[in-house]
């Protein structure tokens, strides 16, 4: 095997480095989370740290999500980097408080003297039979607050460097990756340096006829079926949104400038969700460009069944994709 | 321990009761403000319970981490925050510990060891387990101090709290200042008994109950003795029992609402946390060596000083607004 390929990281691969890295580098860098020392260390995903530095600084936490957030921030309070870690993002509700009305305001409410360097790391954890909570796409619930980062990476390269400018933050961050097979085990080359991703949204793809705004796995539709656009002489600009907050909206809005139509893809659910406040900073912004409605595909407004038979109807597919994009341009 | 006025001890027991005093003259200040309009903002007066506060942190090594709740004043002054930040604070000024944007409920100073106080209720139980936590990691001698009332008890995130810092020997000390009511909600209401130390103690965490938490002595007796078993790395609580004698928050009392009866606030007022002290001076023979004018003259001087200084400081600017968000 050549020096290039094994730098070929799968996604949960390039995080797990990310988060060796930041405990190499710095000794504050603790994580914890429930069952976080377990065999499997999430499926693989913490193994590296946990052989490398132990239970001193892997912490099994007991069930308590509201409970740890809060000593997350007692230690960060005390000069530490923690790192949370929830198996899934429905679990981080039970934590709202501490999450939302504490760490995302303390720098605020003590005039900036207050720093909260938290990551609080989760996975959107779609897999058949999840069903009705462990499905959840929570992202833009936390978005909405003023304080909070929150950051969806969608290639591995991102999930390394997305996670180390989590880590290296002064303020909490909050890292949902996504769990399926299809983006949480492709891999692709990896730089193996230290890098940050910078909080700017990524344009994928150049095009002219439609600007494509993806979140999360998304991306890896859109550029599934970029190909089968342009050869019907649809040129789509796809974006890859990476931070929801801070909400990198410039490149977005020239590139409708440039295509005069829009179209976002979310993981979750259309109202009140990063596909309105998307199109809604667009259309405050450049409204006369638009030749056409902009469009969004979500997830419909109902919870994920269990049913596989049911479930398969529930995330928006590639052709979801062509057949809204071909009824646009 | 300390208990008698002989001549080594005399000086921790005059700090003890100026300490109080100081507390008690600055929120009739701060009353005396809210009455005249000053105050735009819910203040959660002490006034009765300043010797938890003051015996607790007698106990304490200067380097010692506190966190405090919405009634912070107490808390904040005998660990030794910085008075006229924290007069400023209350006035939304600029020159205040916060800025001005913490207010009243955020009162902290990192200087002296109050790292923060938060008023969602139990809210910041958990920053003292953390801080416990990061010092132990660092291997470092100082232990962490949550305060919070007897309403927090109720809250899931104290019992896994206490859970945790037993779980993981954590050098952090619970202090419940049991003053019987939340908010107006009195405490039979809300929980199977009126003591709470009992139903802590099966989770392994060593609790000393202080019946009369007006007593400042009682209180550091036990605070002493908690504070040198959590240095070892075994975290208690203590239960100190006051009560409150103004409103939930604002400047007056509240007999007229009738949730409790005069009767009990005149059973507590008996109790009253300077008259006791001062029965020990009393008893020593050593009454005249508390001079509680001279110390009434210097606390006040130090207010009139902080007051200057908070009406002069100028406002937060506009830009403020948008300032130290984060995220």
């Amino acid at each position: 095997m050549t020096e290039t390929n094994e730098r070929f990281l799968a996604y949960k691969d390039a995080a797990a480095e990310a988060l060796l890295m930041a405990m190499e580098k710095d000794e504050k860098v603790f994580l914890i989370g429930e069952g976080a020392d377990n065999i499997d260390g999430i499926g693989g995903h913490i193994l590296p740290a946990i052989r490398k530095f132990g239970p001193s600084r892997i912490l099994d936490a007991p069930i308590s999500e509201n409970g740890i957030t809060g000593f997350a921030i007692g230690a960060a309070l005390d000069g530490m980097r923690p790192v949370l870690l929830h198996h899934r993002n429905d679990f981080m509700l039970l934590a709202m408080d501490q999450m939302m009305n504490q760490a995302a305001v303390l720098r605020y409410a003590s005039g900036g003297r207050h720093r909260i360097p938290l990551t609080i790391l989760s996975l959107v954890a779609r897999r058949p039979g999840e069903g009705v909570q462990h499905s959840h796409s929570l992202q833009s619930v936390f978005a909405h607050f003023p304080g909070i980062k929150v950051g969806m990476p969608a290639c591995a390269v991102d999930a390394k460097g997305m996670l180390l400018s989590a880590i290296f933050s002064d303020d909490p961050t909050i890292i949902l990756e996504h769990k399926h097979p299809t983006l949480y085990d492709k891999k692709e080359y990896v730089p193996e340096q230290y890098y940050e991703t910078p909080f700017y949204s990524k344009i994928v793809t150049l095009g002219q006829d439609i600007t494509i705004v993806t979140v999360s796995i998304n991306l890896l539709n859109a550029l599934d079926v970029q190909w089968e656009l342009k050869t019907k002489g649809i040129f789509p600009e796809i974006i890859d949104l990476r931070w929801l907050r801070p909400l990198d909206i410039n490149p977005i809005v020239r590139s409708v400038i440039k295509t005069g139509r829009l179209l976002v893809i979310d993981t979750g659910w259309k109202m009140y969700g990063v596909s309105s406040e998307i199109i809604a900073q667009v259309c405050e912004n450049a409204h006369t460009f638009l030749k056409f409605p902009p469009r969004r595909i979500t997830i419909p407004d109902v919870p994920c069944p269990a049913s596989q038979f049911l479930e398969k109807h529930y995330h928006p597919s590639a052709q979801d994709i062509v057949k809204t994009v071909r009824e646009m341009v | 321990m300390v208990l008698n006025p002989d001549s080594e001890n005399i000086g921790l027991l005059k700090k003890l009761y100026y300490d109080m005093l100081r507390i008690r003259l600055v929120e009739e200040k701060l009353a005396d403000w809210y009455t005249s309009g000053l105050i735009k903002a819910p203040v959660h007066l002490s006034i009765g319970q300043e010797a938890v506060a003051v015996g607790v942190m007698a106990a304490l090594s200067p380097e010692d981490k506190i966190v405090s709740t919405h009634r912070c004043h107490g808390h904040y002054l005998a660990k030794g925050g910085n008075l006229k930040k924290m007069m400023a604070e209350i006035l939304g000024k600029a020159t205040g510990c916060c800025k001005g944007k913490g207010g009243t409920m955020h009162l902290f100073d990192d200087s002296v060891g109050h790292v923060i106080s938060a008023p969602l209720v139990g809210a910041s139980i958990p920053f003292a387990v953390g801080i416990a936590m990061a010092s132990k990691m660092k291997g470092e001698n100082k232990i962490a101090v949550a305060f919070f009332g007897d309403g927090a008890v109720e809250e899931g995130v104290f019992w896994e709290s206490i859970n945790f810092a037993s779980v993981f020997k954590l050098p952090v000390l619970f202090v419940c200042e049991n003053n019987l009511y939340a908010t107006h909600s009195p405490i039979l209401r809300r929980q199977p008994y009126e003591e709470i130390v009992s139903r802590v103690k099966s989770h392994n965490i060593r609790t000393f109950y202080v019946n009369n938490g007006n007593d400042v002595l009682m209180v550091l007796k036990a605070a002493q003795e908690a504070v040198s078993e959590t240095r070892k790395f075994k975290p208690c609580l203590i239960e100190a029992c006051t009560y409150r004698l103004r409103e939930h928050w604002g400047p007056g009392e509240d007999w007229h609402l009738g949730y409790r009866t005069r009767e009990e606030g005149d059973e507590w007022l008996a109790k009253c946390p300077f008259k006791q002290l001062r029965k020990v001076f009393d008893k020593g023979g050593n009454l005249s060596q508390l001079n509680t004018d001279e110390m009434e003259k210097m606390i006040k001087k130090e207010i009139d000083e902080a007051v200057k200084f908070a009406l002069e400081s100028p406002a937060p600017l506009e830009n403020e607004l948008l300032s130290e968000v984060g995220g």
